[in-house]
């Protein structure tokens, strides 16, 4: 009986309603952040960097925005590619135009301009609903990249039609560019993470969550208690967006350096997006990590028992993960569409019993 | 002219101490979806305090009337006047910030949430904290939250639903979800409560317990009720008023013990075949 809420008596309401009332999970959490700040920093990289760390960092805050939208507000959609695409425009025009202000500055509000976008690409959802929406969206993600592509001030003229990071500091470290130490990728894009993950679990436990679950779960009930559909999925258009654009900057900028916008930020990162909260857990905060890291490492994973312990071909390998990926979706949506935050949950609950079965 | 004290007609209604001015009068309402009518031609009048009854056969037009109501369909004649002014086109959810709230006869719950959070859901229009407030959880935030989530905690007594706090609501029986929705629309502090079927389905012994609920409600909060149901025995037992639906038609309108008498009435109920 290690795992356990008894004797854990919530005496205010405060204390009942935080993020984690068992002081068990308080603990955990506590650990996870100073491993990750105080360990890891000094131990990574070049390889674990690119490889896992920073890109499930990205993908968790790109999951958080999708989950807020889909999951809380019920919202689906299949334009995250593109709004990480408009995160990651914004982030290098301002760059370029504004060298002289702080890269952290341009990231921030490259997330800004992204939720403006989103905002505008939102309100068809006042009068339509599930596929409709989500081919709407569909028509969002192929337009982006067509625009981005397009139009040559999006990337400043350049020739290859690219657009790549030049480098920028935050206290004389390089944070983009060529020369960036893998823990300085790895250190900011773990700030934005624990911040915005903090924010997201605010507001989703908040007035504004509520209502996001309440159009979720009955749009028509929610109105006649008073939620204002158009400011509540207005809301969750915006501030998904803003973290869904604050990924793509960082993916760009911090991460990758050099993006095409259809590789980069095509139709298959909106479905890689919308799999990890998929798998992850729809309407979970904690699951958006769980189904970013699942996608993340599972390559990686394959890739190193398959290709490096057993010779396959690596083509071969990236058929068994689609494969994979496939049969677990199916899974997920057919046996636990709360996702592998679901199953976390079980597991505690089946621990806090144990070793008595009843 | 509406919102003045009218002690002659409160003599009428018992002569109740509770029951004071007319607050919502609904005057000559006509609502149509496409070819069928539902609701021809009514006027009635709510008063503050009182419990209203709507009855009538099944089809009659009673949900319709509490639609219109709470602003969710909108009807092609007729208006609704509101403490003593002609409301205007609303949006369901301006009529909610009026203070009106309602459960509905097919159960509307926010299944995915928790009990406490479906109820908490009913303070949504109580809530002042601005989204900045809600994401940094500073201050304001926090201590609405807390100062919510007390009264929620003394509506779950009052409703004895204790014991079922954090199940989420989809695992709950029709009944507890029954009670559930009221909490919920009590959570708002409503002036009027509109309450469709609140007992439909209900064994003898649920009946009781919402029968008293609503009793309570009216007694303790002196919240205006609006009440549809089918079990005539119900509506003796609860109600000050009632209007009688029949065919979209007010067949009758008075204290239960009079409707009761009324030919018309009778008739509604009995199946005495229509002409047209
Ligand atoms: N949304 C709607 N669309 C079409 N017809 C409706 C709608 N709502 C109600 N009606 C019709 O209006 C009439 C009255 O229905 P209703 O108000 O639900 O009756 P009651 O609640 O008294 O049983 C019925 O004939 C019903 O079919
Ligand atoms: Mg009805």
């Amino acid at each position: 009986m290690l795992y356990r809420e008894a004797g854990d008596f919530k005496t205010t309401y405060a204390a009942d309603g935080q993020t984690f009332p068992i002081a068990f999970d308080r603990w955990r959490y506590y650990g996870v952040l100073a491993v990750a700040f105080g360990v890891v920093p000094f131990l990574i990289n070049d390889y674990w960097a690119n490889a896992v760390f920073v890109p499930f960092l990205i993908y968790a805050i790109a999951a958080i925005g999708l989950n807020i939208l889909t999951g809380y507000c019920g919202q689906v959609s299949l334009g995250t590619g593109g709004f990480m695409a408009v995160g990651a425009y914004a982030c290098y025009k301002l760059m370029t135009a504004f060298p002289e202000v702080s890269i952290l500055v341009h990231i921030v509000l490259a997330g800004g301009i992204t939720a403006g976008v989103g905002l505008l690409f939102g309100i068809p959802s006042l009068r339509i609903k599930g596929f409709y929406l989500a081919v709407a969206t569909l028509a969002a993600q192929f337009f982006l990249v067509w625009l981005f592509n397009k139009v040559p001030w999006f990337y400043n003229y350049s020739a290859s039609g690219q657009i790549s990071a030049p480098e920028r500091t935050f206290l004389g470290v390089a944070v983009t560019g060529a020369a960036t130490p893998a823990w300085a990728k790895y250190l900011v894009c773990l700030v934005f993470v624990v911040a915005l993950a903090w924010v997201a679990r605010n507001l989703t436990r908040g007035a504004l969550g509520r209502q996001w679950m309440a159009i979720r779960d009955m749009d028509i009930a929610a109105e006649i208690i008073g939620v204002n559909p158009l400011r509540a999925k207005l809301a969750a258009f915006a501030i998904s967006s803003f973290y869904v654009g604050i990924a793509g900057a960082l993916l760009f900028a911090v991460y990758l350096g050099a993006v095409e916008v259809g590789e980069a930020f095509g139709i298959n990162k909106a479905f890689l997006v919308l799999f990890m909260i998929i798998i992850g857990g729809l309407g979970s905060i904690f699951g958006s990590f769980a189904g970013a890291a699942f996608l993340v490492l599972l390559p990686v994973l394959l890739k190193n028992v398959l290709v490096g312990g057993l010779g396959w071909s690596t083509s071969l390998a990236a058929h068994i993960e689609l494969m994979i990926v496939g049969a677990l979706i199916v899974l997920f949506l057919i046996v636990e569409p709360h996702g592998l935050a679901q199953l976390w949950r079980l597991a505690k609950e089946k621990l806090r019993l144990w070793p008595f079965p009843h | 002219m509406t919102g003045q004290v009218q002690p002659a007609a409160a003599e009428a209604a018992g002569g109740d101490r509770r029951i004071g001015p007319v607050v919502m009068e609904m005057k000559n309402i006509t609502l149509r979806f496409g070819g069928v009518t539902a609701i021809r031609d009514i006027s009635f009048d709510i008063r503050e305090g009182e419990i209203r009854a709507i009855i009538g056969p099944n089809g009659a037009g009673k949900s319709s009337m509490l639609n219109v109501i709470s602003g969710f369909y909108r009807p092609q004649e007729g208006e609704v006047w509101f403490r003593g002014q002609r409301r205007p086109r609303l949006k369901p959810y301006q009529v909610a910030r009026q203070g009106i709230a309602r459960t509905f006869q097919n159960i509307a719950l926010f299944e995915g949430m928790s009990v406490l959070d479906n109820i908490m859901t009913g303070r949504l229009t109580l809530m002042r904290s601005t989204i900045l407030d809600q994401a940094l959880w500073w201050g304001r935030a926090e201590r609405e939250e807390v100062a919510h989530r007390e009264k929620v905690e003394k509506i779950i007594d009052f409703l004895e639903i204790q014991h079922v706090r954090k199940t989420p609501v989809g695992r709950l029986p029709y009944g507890l979800k029954k009670r559930v929705e009221l909490a919920r629309a009590l959570a708002a502090e409503p002036r009027i409560l509109l309450l469709d079927e609140p007992m439909a389905g209900m064994n003898v012994e649920e009946k009781e317990d919402m029968c008293r609920f609503v009793l309570d409600v009216n007694d303790e909060f002196g919240t205006t009720i609006v009440l549809i149901e089918h079990d005539m025995g119900v509506v003796m037992d609860l109600s000050d008023r009632v209007v009688v639906m029949d065919y979209g038609r007010k067949i009758a309108d008075g204290p239960p013990a009079e409707v009761r008498r009324d030919q018309a009435v009778i008739d509604a109920y009995l199946g005495v075949p229509h002409d047209g």
